[in-house]
């Protein structure tokens, strides 16, 4: 296949930008939801979950790729979660070394990559019956489109939550209150149920721009 | 006693799997479309998580923490092996749950039937690997506090599950936009449940 058609043929570059819209692993396939919202109080934490997550998937996406005709069906769900909590562990161990301040911002939720379903679904879906280059790119792929959701999450969320984006403060502080100002940090946006509220309205903009996507 | 009343009680309503830390989203919102279905789902996840959560503390304790091998003696007392924890606390609960399946479906024919296809797919459920997590976590001292932490937390997503699901038959009689039908508005409803949840913060235990 790769020799007929390129590396970037249109039909692998769909892949990559497929999941960015269209196909997107949250807001329509309703994928990896799990993790995507507890770390989207700020924005740093937020991009590194990303990260994580488009290189896990990539890689177990090209690995079980590349062995998926000698796995066998039935232990095959054994097989994935061996090669995704082996990435995960080595994700862990990268974070815990050289971004050891946000490592423990994210606690439990690096390790529940493991579970995310985004892993187990484009592996199930995809990986089990494509060659490796596509299924990297994939992987890459929802890695992005779930990257994408995250930081918008978490723009909203640390720039209305804490005046404030990637740390720096944004919101002047002679405008605040307590300094004489006019201005008041909304401490819901750091809530998590907030979280959700701003997904669900991020799927009711991309459905009304996107009407095939509505349900029912 | 009351200790673990209160982890129970901590573990249902304060830190709920899914309102506080939004874990297990993914079934939640997958399966949460009729009560029936809905309960069959948190009955057994609360299964699973009780017997996980407390198979893990042990693999925690005597295998996995800092120094936790010193049984072995003491030539072993500064191995740390806790890298490996997340495979292993993975393994175990898909091998308890293969174990589980297997024993219900021999001992209890009608359980096995009403659980139907949800007690296999709750080896990648994010709540059960979470539970465990947090487990590890929360440093618990003996193996009740741990059992009890596990039926908390599968009781309060059986919780959010059955209420959601309750909330969802109920929406399809309302008049919602188009675009926000089905996933968006299940979205803003767990939120607004959320919001709800966090009143119990007023509770002192």
């Amino acid at each position: 296949m790769i020799e007929t058609e390129g590396i970037f043929s249109k039909k692998n570059l769909r892949l990559l930008t497929n999941p960015l819209s269209n196909a997107n692993p949250i807001t329509v396939l309703v994928l990896g939801i799990c993790s995507a919202l507890a770390v989207t109080s700020q924005l740093k934490p937020a991009v590194v979950m990303s990260v994580s997550v488009t290189i896990v998937t990539a890689f177990s996406n090209l690995i079980i790729s590349m062995i998926r005709n000698t796995i066998p069906n039935r232990i095959r769900i054994i097989v994935q979660l061996v090669v995704v909590a082996t990435l995960v562990i080595l994700v862990d161990q990268v974070l815990k070394a050289f971004l050891y301040d946000v490592s423990k911002q994210l606690t439990v939720f690096v390790g529940l990559i493991i579970t995310n379903c985004i892993l187990m679904g484009r592996l199930e879906a995809f990986a089990l019956g494509n060659k490796p280059w596509p299924s990297f790119l994939d992987g890459i792929g929802n890695g992005a489109g779930y990257g994408l959701i995250l930081v918008t999450i978490a723009f909203f969320r640390e720039l209305l939550g804490s005046g404030s984006l990637w740390g720096y403060k944004l919101i002047p502080q002679e405008w605040y209150i307590e300094n004489g100002g006019w201005y008041a940090n909304n401490g819901m946006m750091i809530l998590p149920p907030m979280a959700l509220i701003i997904v669900g309205v991020i799927i009711w903009i991309q459905r009304s721009k996107k009407t095939e996507l509505i349900e029912d | 006693m009351e200790n673990y009343l209160n982890l129970f009680i901590r573990s249902v309503f304060l830190e709920n799997m899914v309102f506080a830390y939004f874990i297990g989203m993914c079934s939640y919102l997958a399966v949460s479309k009729s009560v029936k279905t809905a309960s069959g789902l948190g009955i057994a996840v609360i299964f699973v998580q009780t017997i996980t959560v407390p198979a893990n503390y042990l693999l925690e304790k005597y295998l996995l923490k800092d120094g936790a091998l010193k049984w072995l003696g003491e030539g072993y007392a500064d191995i740390d092996l806790s890298f490996l924890s997340f495979i292993l606390f993975i393994a175990v609960i898909a091998a308890m749950v293969q174990l589980v399946e297997m024993i219900v479906e021999k001992f209890a024919p009608t359980l096995y039937i009403s659980l139907g296809i949800f007690l296999p797919l709750i080896a990648v459920n994010c709540a059960i690997l979470a539970g465990s997590l947090f487990m590890q976590q929360k440093e618990f001292i003996n193996i009740g506090e741990a059992t009890v932490y596990g039926i908390g937390s599968g009781s309060g997503w059986c919780l959010a599950i059955i209420s959601i699901a309750a909330i969802r038959e109920k929406l399809r009689y309302s008049n919602i936009p188009a675009p926000l039908r089905g996933l968006g508005i299940s979205f803003i409803i767990t939120g607004l449940m959320g919001l709800a949840f966090m009143g119990f913060m007023g509770i002192k235990l």
